[in-house]
């Protein structure tokens, strides 16, 4: 056993490459955090920066070939998974550790019942016999909040709206009573409403079951709500890691602080076009020497694209990848206390830090 | 609280059975294929019953010429022997067609296994299996079949498959062997084609979204192949199958006919086909009935197998 101190998940400089034709490209390159229990951390970050990499590593669901954790441990409850014989891992997955997809509309079997998918579960890992699994799985489609789930719970999933859909997702990444819930953007294939609703589901599930979550998403406004703290992956790096209210409040880093201005704001709406960062994520196979973030970053100078950037440590919590990131954090809170206090980006729905 | 009544969704199935409805072909194939199943299947006993005759019964009377045309006793006429070719029309049908049944039965066990297994392992696995089909496929299967029947037909017929003869009794245990070796062999060479088929479809459907959340909640491998993978195939797969038959039925009646297949006394339409058409100037209907029942037949399979393709796969419908 591993030392745990209330620690469900302990991910150590996690390396998940993939061979492609083009070279190695490194999805996800050294990635350290931990994940409390009953806590939230969110993962954002632009597409392919690796929060769906890091996700999968964790569930060993990475396909190899071609891909493959190169370096690394991944320690849940005290376990490392990358030690695991994969009948093992198999053991931990939909059980102690469960995933929601990102579109409910494919993530379902087109072919079977919803009752089939929802009991295939339970009676793998709980041993349930036909009857109690049913059972169960009638309890949990109530507990998700699917009106009717008697005469539901024996459709076919294009019976289903999308957001009814990911409401048997999440019954059904549930029903074990798992330990680490991670959900790979469980929103994006929604609509607003519906999003608000299932987001709403998984706080209230998650207060009520204890289950620790991971929340990837690029949708700032959505962790913003629902996490305790954030990381922010750029190319496969972790590029910042703060508690949430911390990061919204004084981002230490270029990038997160391109970011929080890219979000609309309907308060401040001045007719001014919204800003955006320039430029492209970086093709992660061939990455330049220095920071990755260089050729799109505002303040870049000579040694940001010469020298791979530190990790600096700006208080006990916060941590960024830049050269200026002391720089940049001393800016945020000055632009924090010349607007009387206010953070600009508190504006978002914000969780007061517990 | 009122609950409105669900309304029930229509299945695929339900869909796809009404679209070959309105397909006129595919009925009429459907038809004609249920008919003769029902015939080959209780024919000859009504026959037995009616006229006397079976397939194999030879009228004791000692007339030079016992191959008589159609006449209200025998409605497709006798063969040279005299027997009753309509009795053993249907009794070569129901070999016939259960040759194409078993066989296909046999090709979609294989078949779906095997390709559904290479097709989600991938990697070197599906490479090495994949080349066993194309060794296999590379060898022409008249080939496969005629070594097979001969080395093991006849007297070298190995004793477990003269058990399985014997245990089924009725006629001689060398004619029934003979046959269910044409099964084996026929359902050897007859999968390869099923394997690619699944394989490509598994392909294409193994990085659905679906089969990681399988992964996800901790499905195992066979179970991900059997329970989730293979339903999303069956489309296809149905298809196939459905085109299999009549082909596996062509090649039975192509052996038969060179004479290599099944043997008197049992008779099936490419042996019928082979006696009849020694005597086509003399006596025609020898030919005639059995070519015609057998062409009708596979026309009929190849209507349904069409029609099936239509209905289940709407996209690639011709307007």
């Amino acid at each position: 056993m591993i030392e745990e101190n209330g620690k469900i998940l302990t991910v150590n400089d996690l390396k998940t490459y993939f061979q492609t034709e083009d070279g190695v490209v490194k999805a996800v390159d050294g990635i350290t955090f931990t994940l409390s229990k009953g806590e939230t951390l969110g993962i954002v970050g632009e597409s392919g920066s690796g929060k769906s990499v890091t996700n999968l590593s964790i569930m060993r669901l990475i396909p190899e070939p071609p891909g493959k954790i190169v370096s690394g441990t991944i320690v849940f409850d005290g376990v490392d998974v990358r030690q695991l014989s994969i009948d093992d891992v198999r053991k931990i997955r939909g059980k102690r550790m469960a995933m929601i997809f990102q579109d409910p509309m494919t993530s379902l079997n087109p072919f079977l019942k919803i009752s089939t998918q929802l009991m295939e579960v339970t009676e793998l890992h709980l041993g349930h016999n036909k009857k109690q699994a049913y059972e169960h799985a009638v309890k949990m489609l109530e507990t998700v909040g699917i009106p009717d789930a008697k005469n539901r719970i024996d459709g076919y999933p294009h019976e289903f709206s999308g957001g009814m859909r990911q409401r048997v997702m999440i019954a059904m990444a549930l029903s074990c009573d798992p330990e680490l819930l991670i959900a790979d953007e469980p929103t994006t294939a929604l609509d607003v409403t519906i999003q608000a609703q299932i987001l709403e589901l998984i706080k209230d599930l998650k207060a009520r079951m204890g289950t620790s979550v991971i929340l990837i998403t690029h949708d700032l406004g959505v962790v913003a709500g629902m996490t305790d703290k954030i990381i922010v992956m750029y190319a496969g790096k972790v590029f910042e890691q703060a508690p949430t209210f911390e990061l919204f409040a004084n981002p230490a880093n270029p990038y997160t602080k391109g970011l929080l201005k890219s979000v609309p704001d309907p308060a401040h709406e001045t007719g001014a076009e919204l800003y955006q960062i320039p430029g492209l994520p970086p093709d992660v196979a061939h990455l330049p020497p220095g920071c990755p973030f260089a050729p799109r970053c505002e303040r870049a100078e000579d040694i940001c694209r010469a020298q791979y950037p530190p990790f600096v440590e700006t208080n006990e919590n916060h941590r960024s990848l830049c050269h200026f990131a002391k720089e940049v954090y001393a800016e945020s809170i000055q632009e924090n206390s010349v607007k009387t206090g206010v953070a600009k980006t508190t504006e978002i729905e914000l969780n007061p830090p517990a | 609280m009122e609950q409105p009544e669900i309304v029930k969704g229509a299945s695929l199935w339900r869909d796809a059975w009404k679209r070959l409805l309105k397909n006129k072909l595919a009925v009429f194939g459907l038809v004609v294929v249920a008919i003769m199943a029902v015939a080959v299947i209780v024919g000859p006993a009504i026959i037995k019953w009616a006229t006397g005759f079976a397939y194999d019964t030879i009228p004791p009377d000692g007339n030079l010429i016992k191959s008589f045309p159609p006449s209200l006793q025998h409605p497709m006429g006798t063969d040279d022997s005299g027997r009753d070719i309509l009795a053993r029309v249907l009794q070569g049908g129901r070999i016939s067609l259960m040759v194409g049944v078993i066989s296909t039965v046999v090709s979609l066990i294989v078949g779906v296994s095997y390709g559904a297994t290479a097709g989600y392992l991938g990697g070197r696995t599906d490479n090495f299996m994949m080349r066993v089909v194309d060794i296999i496929y590379a060898i022409p299967y008249i080939l496969i079949v005629i070594v097979l029947l001969s080395v093991f037909g006849g007297p070298n017929t190995p004793g477990w498959i003269q058990s399985i003869a014997g245990s089924i009794g009725g006629g001689s245990t060398a004619g029934l062997s003979q046959i269910i070796l044409l099964f084996f062999a026929l359902g050897l060479v007859s999968w390869l084609t099923m394997a690619r088929v699944v394989r490509g479809q598994i392909l294409s459907l193994k990085n659905q979204e679906f089969i990681m959340a399988a992964r996800a909640t901790g499905v195992s491998t066979p179970a991900i192949i059997f329970r989730h993978l293979v339903p999303n195939a069956l489309g296809p797969v149905i298809v196939y199958a459905t085109l299999t038959i009549p082909s596996v039925m062509l090649s039975e009646a192509f052996l038969s006919f060179l004479g290599i297949g099944v043997q008197a006394p049992f008779a099936s339409w490419g042996s019928l086909a082979a006696d009849g058409i020694k005597n086509i100037s003399v006596f025609p209907w020898q030919l005639i009935f059995p070519g015609v029942t057998m062409a009708l037949t596979l026309f009929s399979l190849n209507f349904l197998g069409d029609g099936l393709r239509d209905a289940l796969d709407p996209q690639t419908r011709k307007f």
